[in-house]
């Protein structure tokens, strides 16, 4: 909402020193918060004067243009009162023309200052002003030519214009509808300064009557009031006066004819929109009732709108003339050549607007304020004012028909505890202050015992509930004056078992250098595609955004690692020589099932909520891990290493030990793994992920250096698996003894099945069995590796003989060689 | 080791003088002296000090001496052989101390050399942030309470009094899930957790949400479809304003420093009523008479705006469970990513989204 300070303090005595600013200030502080102050006019300094055309020599210029060498008189503006000689390029005035005039020494918005130049082979002594250089609009079609009765030549300009005012521009909450008026930002200007405020609705408007035009309203509950009044024998050549026409400009509307201007310049006053039609072009009587569906209304804006059955028509017997609080109709609209007017001053239903608008995705200056609430009282009035206001300046008559249909509901109470702002806000608030500054916003108050009961103004939609009157009191006493108190909080019980643990997977993976990103969980088909997933694979079964911001990406995903990789590679491409990174995010998997809207007077019951929360998709805390490019850098220690499948599995362990959670693998294939490097993660006999490198093709598809490596776990399961109270470990401090064997076996034995049998065979003495070298060579012969491990063995009692040792590490052997067929290597 | 010689021939015998055994003192310990290296030194041992040395030998010879004689010759070996070991440990501990020294100067490395192995790890400083916010309400004796990112439409809009025909609704350009009829949403703000934690535990309620947001607004530097809130909500008897603004009041300072207040302005949100906006006296001209050009943060407002709050909205209390005669609350919400920016001058938004690992390495692991 854009104020003109002026039209403000038309309705209010402001203090003269009472700045802009101050008064932007203390209406933020009310609640009408500043979006911006807007000192209009303020580029442009004099000498700014009427003057008047005395002489006009078009010549003919060699590009073709035609310019004028004026002689101008602007009395003793120029010091002289001698005429100004001034080149005009516009060709709209005459002769005797009264103009505006900007003298050598005046400075016009964009500090474009005016001297007297050399041009066309004259000397320009000035410059005839434009509506459009003085910023008072786009017209730049020609100068300004002023009516004859605006003053004499030297005159000065400013005020004729109304070229200064400053324009305050307010965000008004969804809860003010009633500041969407310099009606309504008045009264809080009042109430800012204590000053007495003149209700621009307060005036006389005739009784209604049966002669008017005839209205029928079918719709009550979407039309309550129905105002109409007709001026006939108007001017539709009359011009709009110009500080009618400035107001609508600063209050940030295009003037566009009288007619118009007053519809939206009363709009702007009183907050009540207005529409005006072409009496001739109507047929029979209006009738406001509901759309029929597929009936159609072409609007204003040229556009065919197809209609629903909870639109609201105004219609005549042509059929829809407008869709009623949103916009007018094409056909009845006012036109050139309109002398007959019908003024229509309704009230609409917010919710039937609102669902409207959004409907036909059609805000406009009406529906933002019907959506939100109007003053219903306004109608006869506004009504009144536009009628009084098109007839002062364009002439004709109001007709004596007056009609009114319906009636503003009555007035709405509120009952409070008279203490309930003190209590409430904590302020010290006695019930004299609650009593005056409720009365002070429009409220009737009463008070019996210690309850009062507020009547709300019929502009005060937004106070229905006891809470909706503190807030009216402690704007006024001020939230400034809010003391600052911490609120006693019982004994809490800290961090929760999974937020503590999800810290210490963070702290985990940076320590061995992982870098966390945070990625958009949005993805389209061609994510899932890139990472190779089979049409059917269930991964591509996502929640869809009805709406999303790319059309590319209209799913929430499933699996970090489409956005992860995209930003591995991002951080390639900006010149990094490796990545390893880590997101930990939650993904979704629709439910399939439809949450209901429940009932908000009450406590859902128990089975509504559990529909509810069953319905939202589930959503695991998964952790996603990405490695490509050099995992050591090299140096002067020697070469780098290159990321590998191992370490993405690694990754995943670290955890389980940071967890104490023993995480085992399997072989797996599984895209958007290689299907000879990807391994299947286990947590007892569940699964909980995978890791491994990457398939070439996903690589290539995500522009990542082959070999790139990845990991995805659910996190939760993890956390789950995790012991709450971690053991206390027992070991012994006698001697350890130590066996290293090597055993040949076939490529397809898993290392870590040999090490559990190796475990298992060696026996209790064995306290770890470490693999610490793999060869593989033509001493081994093909088809065939080794594996050579460390094995320690310690016994809690006693320093182990040679011979104990000995025994455990054959018996390891033996049952390797049953188990895997292995032989010790020699 | 001989033992003593009790069977002596006393002709055979002759007494050494004092200036025999001081000269063979002497010798020794010139030759102690002179010894420039262990080894030189271990050599000068076995010729001065060993079994065979003059020492040695007249110490041999003592126990051949007459009764009379050994006490005062004995002394005078012993004084001397004393005398030589003592010279003899001096020197080797003078020597080892220098072996020692050149052999550590000969190790000398350049600690200068980088061991940039492997690369650091670093946690995401929205991550951090919230953990640190988390941290002071906790320590207030608050919980931290947590939702899932796609919503029911229910919990997200009407049980926070926000109903089909809000005109606020717009307020939160949402993004919505197909089919519509199925009324999920992804959250446009924090708030469903309120409701969830109304819904599922009784007061009083004191507790904090920090979470993962999303609006359809186009990713530029200060807007992004996704981003971080965090919600307190407190429900007990008795909760005022001026408890809500104590607990921003401590919020802000122990984010951005002693001595910064908050501001509340009237403001309006459907889950709130009276409801505030908040702002922060700017942290870096502390609001003191600032102008466009000389505080580029606050623009020169000397306020900063931080976040919406108010009292809990009794309609939201009643839709939750909540018996609003008995209970009030408040609740607040402040970006994460907005509040970060202006601690850390964060220019912009996308940086924490980008994933460039040199923008999260610089905040390390914790904020």
């Amino acid at each position: 909402m854009r104020a003109p300070v002026s039209w403000i303090r038309e309705y209010v005595d402001l203090p003269d020193d009472v700045t802009t600013e101050a008064l932007a200030a203390r209406l933020t502080a009310l609640g009408l918060k500043l979006e911006a102050i807007e000192h209009s006019g303020a580029g442009i300094t004099g000498p700014l004067v009427i003057g008047r055309v005395l002489t006009l020599e078009p010549e003919p210029q060699k590009n073709g243009k035609t310019i004028n060498w004026c002689s101008v008189d602007v009395g003793s503006a120029n010091g002289t009162g001698e005429p100004q000689g001034i080149v005009c390029g516009a060709h709209n005035f005459a002769v005797g023309d009264l103009v505006v005039v900007v003298l050598p020494g005046g400075v016009l918005p964009g500090n474009f200052e005016i001297s007297e130049r050399k041009t066309y082979g004259h000397l320009s002594a000035g410059m005839i002003c434009s509506a459009k250089e003085l910023g008072l609009g786009d017209d730049h079609s020609g100068i300004i030519v002023l009516p004859a009765e605006a003053g004499a030549p030297g005159d000065d300009a400013f005020d004729y214009l109304h070229l200064r005012d400053d324009v305050i521009e307010f965000e008004i909450n969804p809860d003010r509808a009633y500041a969407l008026s310099l009606r309504g930002v008045a009264r809080e200007a009042a109430l800012a300064y204590d000053a007495p405020f003149r209700d621009p609705a307060l005036r006389e408007t005739p009784t209604p009557n049966d002669t008017g035009y005839p209205v029928v309203v079918d719709a009550p509950d979407g039309c309550p009031v129905f105002a109409a009044r007709t001026v006939s024998g108007f001017n539709p050549a009359a011009p709009t006066p110009r500080w009618l026409a400035r107001r609508v400009q600063l209050a940030g509307m295009r003037p566009i004819s009288l007619a118009v201007d007053v519809t939206n310049y009363v709009m702007l006053e009183l907050g009540q929109p207005i529409h005006g039609y072409d009496r001739d072009q109507l047929s029979g009587p209006i009738a406001v009732r509901r759309a029929t569906d597929g009936e159609s209304l072409t609007t204003l804006d040229g556009v065919v709108r197809t209609l629903s059955a909870e639109d609201l028509l105004i219609t005549d017997d042509s059929g829809p003339i407008g869709l009623a609080g949103v916009m007018g109709g094409a056909r009845t609209e006012l036109s050139g050549t309109t002398t007959t007017i019908l003024i229509e001053a309704a009230h609409f239903d917010p919710v039937t607007i609102f669902r409207a608008e959004r409907r036909h995705k059609l805000p406009s200056e009406a529906s933002k304020r019907f959506e939100r609430g109007v003053d219903p009282t306004l109608p006869a009035v506004a009504a009144q004012r536009v009628a009084e206001l098109l007839v002062e300046f364009g002439g004709g008559t109001i007709e004596p028909g007056f009609t009114l249909v319906g009636a503003a509901p009555p007035s709405r109470s509120v009952t409070a505890a008279v203490d309930l702002p003190a209590r409430v806000t904590g302020m010290p608030i006695p019930a004299s202050t609650t009593v005056a500054h409720l009365e002070a916003v429009g409220c009737s108050v009463s008070v019996e015992g210690e309850t009062l009961t507020a009547a709300v103004p019929p502009w005060r939609p937004d106070l229905n509930d006891p809470f909706d009157l503190v807030e009216e009191v402690a704007r006024i006493v001020g939230y400034e004056d809010i003391p600052s108190i911490l609120p006693p909080a019982p004994a809490g019980r800290g961090l929760s078992r999974t937020q503590r643990l999800r810290r210490r997977i963070g702290h985990a993976l940076a320590g061995v250098g992982y870098v966390e990103v945070i990625n958009f969980p949005f993805v389209g088909k061609a994510s899932f595609d890139a990472l190779g997933l089979a049409e059917d694979d269930v991964l591509r079964r996502t929640v869809r955004i009805a709406n999303p911001l790319s059309a590319e990406e209209p799913e929430y995903t499933t699996t970090l690692l489409p956005n992860l990789l995209r930003t591995a590679a991002r951080n390639l491409s900006r010149g990094a020589r490796g990545v390893a990174l880590f997101e930990t995010a939650t993904v979704a998997f629709p439910s399939g099932a439809a949450a209901p809207i429940l009932p908000v007077d009450r406590r859902p019951t128990d089975d509504e909520l559990a529909t509810l929360l069953a319905a939202v998709p589930d959503q695991p805390l998964f952790l996603g891990v990405v490695l490509a490019g050099e995992r050591e850098l090299p140096g002067w220690w020697g070469p780098g290493r290159d990321a590998t499948w191992a370490d993405a599995i690694e990754a995943v362990r670290t955890l389980g030990a940071e967890l104490g959670v023993e995480v085992r693998v399997r072989t797996a294939e599984r895209m958007p793994w290689h299907p000879g490097r990807c391994a299947q993660l286990f947590i007892g006999d569940k699964e909980f992920g995978h890791a491994g490198e990457l398939h070439p093709k996903v690589c290539a598809a995500f522009g990542l250096p082959k070999r790139a490596a990845a990991a995805e776990i659910d996190l939760d399961f993890l956390m789950a698996a995790a012991p709450d109270v971690a053991p206390a470990p027992e070991f012994s401090t006698y001697p350890v003894a130590k066996e290293d064997v090597a055993l040949i076996v076939a490529d397809d034995v898993l290392a870590e099945s040999v090490a559990e049998t190796l475990r298992e065979g060696a026996g209790e003495l064995c306290e770890a069995v470490r693999l610490f070298d793999v060869y593989a060579g033509e001493q081994i012969g093909a088809g065939r590796k080794s594996l050579a491990f460390a094995l320690r063995f310690r016994a809690p009692d006693r320093t182990l003989t040679e011979s104990e040792t000995a025994e455990a590490r054959d018996a390891a052997v033996a049952l390797a060689a049953v188990r895997h067929g292995a032989i010790q290597r020699a | 080791m001989s033992g003593p010689n009790n069977e002596y021939d006393p002709v055979q015998v002759t007494p050494l003088g004092a200036a025999e055994v001081e000269a063979m003192r002497d010798d020794a310990l010139a030759a102690i002296a002179a010894a420039s290296d262990l080894d030189a030194l271990k050599h000068v041992r076995t010729e001065h000090a060993g079994d065979r040395s003059p020492l040695g030998l007249a110490n041999r010879e003592i126990g051949a001496l007459p009764p009379a004689a050994r006490k005062e010759v004995g002394a005078r070996v012993g004084q001397a052989r004393g005398a030589v070991n003592q010279a003899i440990a001096a020197r080797q501990a003078e020597l080892d101390t220098e072996a020692e020294e050149r052999m550590l100067a000969e190790e000398t490395v350049d600690v200068t050399l980088p061991w940039d192995r492997t690369p650091r790890g670093a946690r995401h400083p929205i991550t951090t942030g919230s953990e640190r916010i988390a941290d002071v309400f906790v320590a207030m004796g608050w919980e931290v309470a947590e939702g899932p990112l796609v919503e029911a439409e229910w919990l997200n809009f009407d049980a926070l009094n926000l109903g089909p025909n809000h005109p606020a609704r717009t307020m939160q350009d949402t993004f919505w899930t197909e089919p519509a009829e199925n009324a999920i949403v992804l959250r446009t703000h924090t708030s469903p957790v309120q409701a969830r934690t109304m819904l599922t535990r009784e007061p009083p309620i004191y507790v904090v949400c920090p979470g993962r947001v999303f609006r359809t607004d186009e990713y530029d530097a200060t807007h992004s479809p996704m981003f971080h809130q965090v919600e307190g909500l407190v429900v007990d008897e008795g909760i005022t304003m001026a408890q809500l603004k104590g607990s921003l009041d401590h919020f802000a300072q122990a984010m951005f420093g002693e001595g910064i207040v908050t501001r509340f302005r009237p403001s309006y949100f459907p889950f709130t009523e009276p409801s505030a906006e908040v702002d922060l006296v700017c942290f870096v001209c502390r609001g003191q008479q600032p102008t466009m050009a000389s505080c580029r943060t606050c623009r020169g407002e000397g306020w900063i705006e931080w976040g919406g709050c108010g009292v809990v909205n009794p309609r939201v209390l009643t839709a939750c469970g909540v018996d609003a005669s008995k209970y009030t609350g408040f609740a607040f919400g402040m970006g994460i990513d907005r509040t970060l920016m202006f601690r850390h001058g964060i220019a912009d938004l996308r940086s924490f989204f980008e994933g460039d690992v040199r923008f999260t390495t610089a905040f390390g692991s914790e904020i």
